[in-house]
């Protein structure tokens, strides 16, 4: 019996203990626990930090997106009623020149032809455009001047917002004392405002002073004072007292940024009568595609996107109901709906850009579909989405207890009928959520459009589905690539659009789902 | 004009219906039970009749009407397009029906102008004969159908049968995608690999494809030294590995830890907050790459001494990694469920821990799954990578792997019962 219990079974070890309560055991067992929860806290990193992606994703996106919500409108007293107008046809008016002698009447300083330049970059050069929409959409508009809120130019927006031309706003100490209004003047302070040391030009840090109200740049620094070219004439000569002026410094050279020292100037002066406004973006929620930041707008891809995802609900759902319906219930099991089923589940894996070449080679060259056009898209999308629809239908009819089949056919329904008087109705909601999840897909999808030419860039709105349109996804691909900063936050927004219709699609099916849900 | 005719066929399959309906129910003279089938499968029988052929008609003109015209355009124009080039050519005729259409796109020349009024003259006379045809049809087709109705036919079995025909139909779609996927992308490869042979396509060094077509539009020498696909291969393999070393730990983690771990309330949380990883949109995450983590890769790289190009595959390995966390984790997670509760009881009863179970009798049994699990993940980031010029190359390489995730798992798959 010894030889027995030492070969294993009620071993002890050395220090006569059992081997699961020897100090070596409990180390073991210590380590064991440890690796154990080291385990687990591993397992629940893993999920926190996927869970962290997301948020991250989510708020750069937002945090991006937020600024381009809201846009600068300088708010610029119109003449509306004078000989500019064209009274005949008030639609041909020189909305241009309109917006220019605003312009100039707003800042009467800026007369020569480079400061009527930067005066004229402030607004922006859709502003007449927007004017002449304005017009036509409320003709009332015209006889009589008014203050119309025109939008800024993209970089003036982004100055505003606090995107670009990193700057800080301090009152030196002591008072200031201008040696003119305007052109080159001395302005005589108080010791150390700017250091002597500091290096002044295009390809340095810029520094304005706002004093009198007028704007002065400085070029140069000496004991008694500072030097400077005047960019908006003062209004006096007289002493400004400290805390009435003021010295801005903007940390970025001129020649680093797309905004001059002079439309900084200009810009300030007109926020400083009230002009200036921030207002919600309506140009970004009503108009389609432009080149310039601040005239373009995500309206045109969202109709785009509409009819797009018509096109495709309305072939890929029918379609994919009606092969379900048959490879579920009505075909018999044989070879040729087995290859039908392994081709399907082929198909869902394909990736989406294969689906771009088909469509580009028997939609648009076989067929001759109209290029860039929902389409074609839609058509493109609904074959991609198809095995998503099947897949689906079939596990929602397959859901469907058989006792529904045999009671049907049992009281001398024909098999049609039971399938669409019976089982069909049944599994509706599983399928539709199906639907709706496939079609959340499509929505998303940019690289099979990519390959049917819905990268075209189209300014006008899309009218129906053969007119060339772009759509979402395919908006914030171009936009991600354009280099003006301004496209930044557009892409930004836009993307929290396409993510919102998204979330809503999913909600809607899940909220479908767990509403007729039914367990049999 | 189709989408008219389209409105007016379904209104007169309507009123097809109602005068099947109709006719069914005045012959049954009162006694409803003397009709072989009821009212209702008589009026889709007229309906059937009248208009199945017209849609048939209606769609193949839609399809194929377009080639047509472009054919009689096209010998009209032959002198003018045979000193044009092939695109040119295409160019040439598409410009013309866009014109006809009235999309302008520039200054039209005398030619197109002329090519337009002969598109348009073609379209009004198509439509008059069109709209004949498909009158002519539904007429006969409602007559046929109002003299054959009596109250014995088998009016039912044959919209069954009708019915049975166009489901077949549909799901014979799904074949036709497949052919045309593997023709389309066998056509253009062959078109392509005649201007590139396939040896400087396959081990060329070089890859800039842009720069091959100098004259845009034309016909052009192309110059085949610029379509090697080494260094395509070679970004995309390095991207994927990157994406699979991210995402392969962290879904695997993530889904053991939902299976075996977490609680029910967390999991309700977690698992869809995975799935919205999963239904963002690939551009998203482009837009994501391209502004948050390549710069931060670059101030990384920069603050250890090194150059980093702001698109560096290292910043778009990561992000796609992120991208199919969901994929990879969805897929272990079924497979981990699918392994019986009796193994992790044995387990346990011989003193093992959770993480011991998990890691020496759960993972092994559930490895052909979820390494054909990483396979899949694999295809689609390779999926996601895709460059067109490669779609047969690249078709082949997912179908591949998706065999050989197949196989392992049929090989490796250990049946508990």
């Amino acid at each position: 019996m010894t030889n027995i219990a030492q070969s294993g079974i009620a071993r002890t070890g050395p220090d006569g203990l059992s081997i699961h309560t020897s100090g070596d055991a409990r180390k073991r067992l210590a380590r064991r626990y440890a690796a154990e929860r080291r385990f687990r806290r591993l397992g629940l990193g893993a999920v926190l930090l996927a869970m962290g992606f997301l948020l991250l994703l989510l708020s750069t996106v937002v945090g991006k997106a937020i600024p381009a919500f809201t846009y600068t409108y300088a708010v610029l007293p119109l003449d509306l009623a004078g000989d500019k107008i064209n009274h005949d046809d008030p639609l041909r008016s020189n909305f241009d020149a309109i917006v220019k002698a605003a312009i100039a009447e707003a800042l009467p300083f800026a007369a020569g032809r480079k400061q009527r330049r930067a005066a004229r970059g402030l607004i922006s050069s859709g502003a007449a455009v927007i004017l002449r929409d304005m017009v036509a959409d409320d003709r009332a508009l015209i006889g009589a001047p008014r203050a119309i809120g025109l939008p800024v130019s993209d970089t003036l927006d982004l100055y505003f917002k606090q995107l670009t031309a990193p700057r800080r706003s301090r009152e030196p100490q002591g008072s200031a004392t201008p040696s003119a209004t305007s052109d080159k003047i001395h302005i005589a302070v108080e010791d150390g405002v700017i250091g002597s040391d500091e290096q002044f030009g295009r390809d340095a840090p810029s520094h304005l002073v706002f004093i009198n109200g007028g704007v002065v740049k400085i070029t140069g620094a000496d004991g008694e004072g500072l030097q400077g070219d005047v960019l908006v004439p003062l209004q006096s000569t007289v002493p400004a007292a400290q805390g009435d002026w003021r010295l801005v410094t903007i940390n970025q050279a001129e020649s680093a940024r797309k905004i001059s020292d002079r439309e900084i100037a200009y810009a300030e002066i007109l926020n400083g009568m009230g002009l200036i406004e921030r207002r919600f973006n309506a140009i970004f929620f009503t108009r389609g595609a432009s080149r310039e930041p601040e005239m373009a707008g995500v309206w045109g891809a969202v109709v785009g996107s509409f009819f797009t995802m018509l096109v495709t609900l309305a072939l890929s759902f029918p379609l994919g109901v009606a092969s379900a319906v048959y490879l579920e219930e009505v075909a018999p099991k044989n070879r040729w709906t087995q290859l039908i089923e392994v081709n399907i589940n082929n198909l869902a894996a394909v990736p989406s850009i294969v689906f771009g070449l088909l469509g580009l080679a028997v939609f648009l060259n076989f067929f001759g579909l109209p290029r860039s056009a929902p389409v074609a898209g839609g058509m493109v999308l609904a074959l991609m989405t198809l095995p998503t629809i099947i897949i689906a239908s079939r596990a929602a009819l397959g859901a469907v207890p058989p006792s529904i089949r045999e009671g049907a056919l049992g009281i001398g329904a024909s098999r049609m009928q039971t399938v669409f008087h019976h089982v069909l109705p049944l599994a509706m909601p599983g399928i539709l959520t199906g639907t709706i999840l496939g079609v959340a897909r499509a929505l998303g999808e940019t690289a099979p459009l990519l390959m049917i030419g819905m990268v075209a860039f189209i300014v006008d709105i899309p009218g129906g589905a053969l007119q060339p349109a772009t759509v979402l996804p395919v908006q914030i691909y171009m936009w991600a690539d354009f280099p003006e900063p301004g496209f930044q936050q557009k892409t930004a927004a836009a993307i929290l659009v396409l993510l919102g219709f998204l979330v809503v699609m999913n909600a809607f099916a899940v909220v479908m789902r767990r509403r007729f849900e039914r367990r049999w | 004009m189709a989408s008219t005719y389209l409105a007016l066929l379904i209104g007169f399959a309507l009123a097809a219906y109602f005068a099947g309906a109709r006719r069914a129910v005045a012959l049954s003279a009162g006694n409803p039970a003397s009709l072989h089938s009821r009212p209702a499968y008589h009026g889709f029988y007229a309906a059937i009749l009248a208009t199945a052929p017209g849609f048939a008609v209606l769609i193949g003109w839609w399809l194929f009407g377009g080639r047509v015209l472009d054919r009689i355009v096209g010998a009209r124009f032959q002198v003018l397009l045979s000193a044009m080039s092939g695109p040119q050519q295409q160019a040439f005729i598409r410009d013309a029906r866009n014109l006809a259409g009235g999309i302008v796109y520039g200054e039209p020349t005398p030619e197109k102008e002329a090519a337009a009024a002969l598109y348009r003259s073609l379209f009004a006379s198509t439509d008059i004969v069109l709209g004949l045809i498909l009158a002519a049809l539904a007429a006969l087709g409602l007559v046929l159908a109002l003299r054959t109705i009596t109250a014995r036919r088998r009016t039912r079995h044959f919209v069954e049968r009708f019915v049975r025909g166009v489901l077949i139909a549909c799901s014979v779609v799904a074949i036709l995608t497949t052919i045309g996927i593997v023709l389309s992308l066998i056509f253009e490869s062959l078109r392509f690999f005649q201007k590139v042979p396939f040896l400087d396509f396959l081990f060329g060094t070089h890859w800039s494809p842009q720069s091959a077509f100098v004259g845009a539009g034309g016909d052009g020498e192309i110059d085949a030294g610029v379509f090697g696909a080494v260094p395509l291969f070679a970004g995309t393999l390095l991207i994927t590995l990157i994406a699979m070393l991210v995402a392969t730990p962290i879904g695997l983690l993530a889904a053991i830890y939902l299976s075996d771990y977490a609680s029910s309330k967390f999991r309700a949380v977690a698992k869809p907050v995975l799935e919205i990883l999963a239904g963002v949109p690939t551009v998203v995450y482009g837009f994501f790459a391209a502004l948050s983590v390549a710069p931060v890769i670059r101030r990384l790289g920069d603050g250890m001494g090194l150059s980093v190009s702001s698109e560096s595959a290292l910043a778009a390995g990561l992000v796609m990694g992120i991208m199919i966390i969901p994929f990879v984790s969805s897929l272990s997670d079924d497979i981990i469920n699918s392994v019986p509760q009796a193994l992790r009881d044995g387990s346990a009863g011989l003193g093992a821990t959770k993480s011991e179970t998990i890691r020496k009798v759960v993972l092994p049994a559930a490895l052909p799954g979820i390494v054909s699990a990483m396979l899949l993940a694999v295809s689609r980031a390779v999926g996601e990578l895709a460059a067109f010029a490669l779609g047969l190359v690249l078709f082949c390489m997912t179908l591949a792997l998706n065999v050989i995730a197949l196989g392992v798992v049929a090989r490796y798959r250990e049946r508990y019962d």
